[in-house]
Formats: C-alpha cells, structure tokens, sequence
C-alpha cells in the first residue's frame, strides 16, 4: 500500500473533533482518520483544546446523591456494545455505517455499481464501485465533496488518489475521476447537496421512451 | 495538578480506573469532571434533568471504555470530552455518532516516559496559551467546542455577525495552533 499524500484539511480535522461536521462528512474524516496516523494525531491535538476547555469550565452542581447513583450503577449498568470494527477494506467508521453488514451494491450499468449509506436534505453518503478504466459517474454537487479511496485508486485532474487519499471537490472544481488500472475502484463519497443523477436519470428513461 | 510522572491528577484517576478498576479513583474522576460535564452539557442546551442524566451515561461510558485509554496520546480531560461530545451529539442528530477505530497497542508495551512528558508540557502549553487569549476569544472557542451542534448557526444565538465570530475562533485556535504544532509526530 502507498503511502497517504492527500489529507483531510487542517480546518475539517478542527471541525471534526469539536463535533462541528455534519454526519455525512463525519463518516469520512472518521474513516480517514481511521487510515492516516498524521491526521489522527493531529485530531487528537484538537481533542486537547476540548479537553482543556472542559477542565476549565465552572462546575455546575450536580443532584444530591448523583456520585451514589453513578457508583451503584457500576456493576448493574449493561456494558456498551462492542465498537464497530474493521473488515477488509472498510475501516470501523464504514462498517458502522454499513450496519457491520457488507455492501449491497446496486448497479449503475457499465459495471459501476454503489450502496447509498444515507441521504437526506442535509446531503448524502454513498460507497462507489468502479472497474477500472471507468469514469466515476456525473453527478453535480452544489457544494463540497469528501471522497475517500478504500481499494484501488483513480485520477483525475487533480492527481492521483490512492488507498487512503481524500479528495476535498469544491462546487467549482470540474474533475472527471477515472479509475486506474489494477483492482477496481472502491471509494466512499460524501456531498452537502442532494445527489443529482445529471447524465443516469435520463438514459435509464431512454429505453422507456424510445429516445 | 502535575504528578512527579508527568500525569495531572485527573489521568492518574483514570490509570487506576483502567488497571485495578479503582472506585475510590473513580469517584475523585466523578466530582472532578462530573459537575463540569453537566456545566458543558446546559450549555449545549440540555435541561437540568436531562443533563444529569447524560453526565451519569457519561461517566457510566468512561468506567465500561477505559481499557483504552492511553496517556500517551490523551490526557483525561481530553479523552472524556471526545466521549461526552460525541454523546451531545448523538441527543441532536438522534443517531449514534461515528466512532474512530480503535487503536490497539501491542501487549506488554511499557509506558514510553519521554513520550508522556512531552504531552504533558504540550497540554501545559496549551492551557496557557488558552489564559492569554481574551476573555471573548475563549467563549468563542468554548462555544464551537462544547455547544454549537452540526449545522447549528453561531450568529443566531450571540447576535454578533457570523464573519467576526468565524475570526475570532481562527485568531484564537491559530494562537492555540502555534502551540500545538510540534505535536504533530515525526
């Protein structure tokens, strides 16, 4: 595996530990951070403010017999369930996304294929299959998108974006990524605008209509 | 607050909370942080019912995760208010928020005390930096950290124009920066 050369910007890094991001970019910074050990460390520098400002911060009084309560609860309190873990080249934060279960591709045609993780007014969070060779399919995003290589890798105007790489897409960037040679392309994608399926809709219509 | 070791008091409670599942130790992390978690979590806009009972899961969750804690990489303070952050945010968006990937240390690792050290004058830095800054640039920072929830609008609630608060938290975590930097490893 190569080593990571496009990170997580420094300001999403911030805005990620202070519990700033919406959920659909959260799972991709995890997932990055999940990866890359220089972003991680650079996470948890920003957790230090948090904590900092915790320690700092004037106590509020708690109830009467709160430490009791807390106390007494230590054995009789349910233990979290187990965190969510790797598997194969999804990191923790995708299987949590995935429900710990393998990915339900639906294919796009041209063997393209992608899961939707989750998508409301806020934005989406999908996970893209593409054979090498092929073009990630057109999809107009109004305003930032975070996509994160988990196999493979694919080029675009911007470089190279292997295993590990985040590719940060402004709305004015006009990129056209294309899957390398080697495995098939599997990355992770999040927007802040609905998807818009520009060139898809119309010509699965076509055979419908005779177009 | 510094032991001889480098650890502040409250990290040493968490030690022995995860090594010999120390109660007593335990307790001392409940009245530190306990009444500051609730602090933290009115701010965040809880109701005094609601937010005793968060500061009770808090801590519930910091007794059943400590296992990984690792002073190497976080002191207490910061180690909680990741856990307590993220269950603030789980109330907000009613779904559980992601969680890193543990990171697991090869067993029978010994301490590394330079290591330790040196995080503990990073963070010695870091508070300092903190008493420098204005008394407005802290509850800016404090408001991004500890109260503002995804997609929240900071201007709504202070009055104050969204590109003088956006400033004055950069002014203030570039300072912060400039003291963090050399954190960063390698």
């Amino acid at each position: 595996m190569s080593a990571i050369s496009h990170h997580i910007p420094d300001h999403l890094i911030r805005a990620h530990a202070a519990g700033q991001l919406p959920h659909h970019f959260a799972v991709v910074v995890a997932a990055h951070l999940s990866m890359c050990d220089a972003c991680r460390a650079q996470a948890e520098a920003e957790e230090m403010v948090g904590g900092a400002l915790l320690d700092r911060l004037a106590p509020a009084a708690l109830q009467d017999g709160a430490r009791d309560r807390l106390l007494a609860a230590l054995d009789s309190a349910p233990p979290p369930p187990p965190a969510p873990r790797r598997s194969g080249i999804f990191p923790a934060p995708v299987m949590q996304a995935l429900d710990g279960q393998p990915p339900r591709w639906r294919m796009l045609g041209g063997g393209i294929r992608q899961q939707v993780l989750s998508a409301d007014e806020d934005g989406s969070l999908r996970l893209l299959y593409i054979p090498p060779g092929r073009a990630v399919p057109e999809h107009g995003h109004n305003g930032l998108e975070l996509t994160l290589v988990l196999q493979g890798a694919f080029s675009d105007s911007e470089g190279r974006f292997g295993v590990g790489d985040v590719e940060l897409a402004e709305d004015d960037l006009d990129h056209q990524p294309v899957a390398c040679p080697g495995a098939p392309c599997i990355c992770l994608a999040a927007t802040d605008a609905p998807l818009r399926f520009t060139a898809f809709l119309p010509r699965l219509l076509q055979p419908l209509f005779r177009i | 607050m510094t032991t001889p070791d480098g650890f502040t008091e409250p990290t040493q409670w968490l030690i022995a909370v995860r090594d010999r599942r120390d109660r007593a130790a335990f307790a001392r992390l409940f009245d530190h942080f306990g009444p500051r978690l609730k602090a933290m979590l009115l701010r965040g806009g809880l109701r005094d019912g609601s937010a005793e009972d968060v500061v009770q899961d808090v801590m519930l969750a910091v007794w059943h995760k400590a296992a990984q804690f690792d002073p190497h990489r976080a002191e207490a303070s910061a180690w909680i208010y990741r856990i307590a952050r993220n269950r603030q945010i789980d109330l907000v968006r009613r779904r559980p928020a992601v969680v890193l990937e543990e990171l697991e240390e090869p067993p029978g690792n010994e301490p590394d005390a330079p290591q330790i050290l040196a995080l503990a004058q990073e963070a010695r830095h870091l508070r300092a930096a903190l008493d420098r800054l204005a008394p407005e640039q802290v509850q800016a920072i404090q408001k991004a950290y500890m109260e503002d929830m995804p997609h929240s609008e900071i201007s709504r609630t202070t009055g104050l124009p969204l590109g003088t608060i956006k400033s004055r938290i950069r002014l203030g975590l570039e300072r912060l920066r400039h003291e963090l930097k050399d954190l960063k490893p390698e």
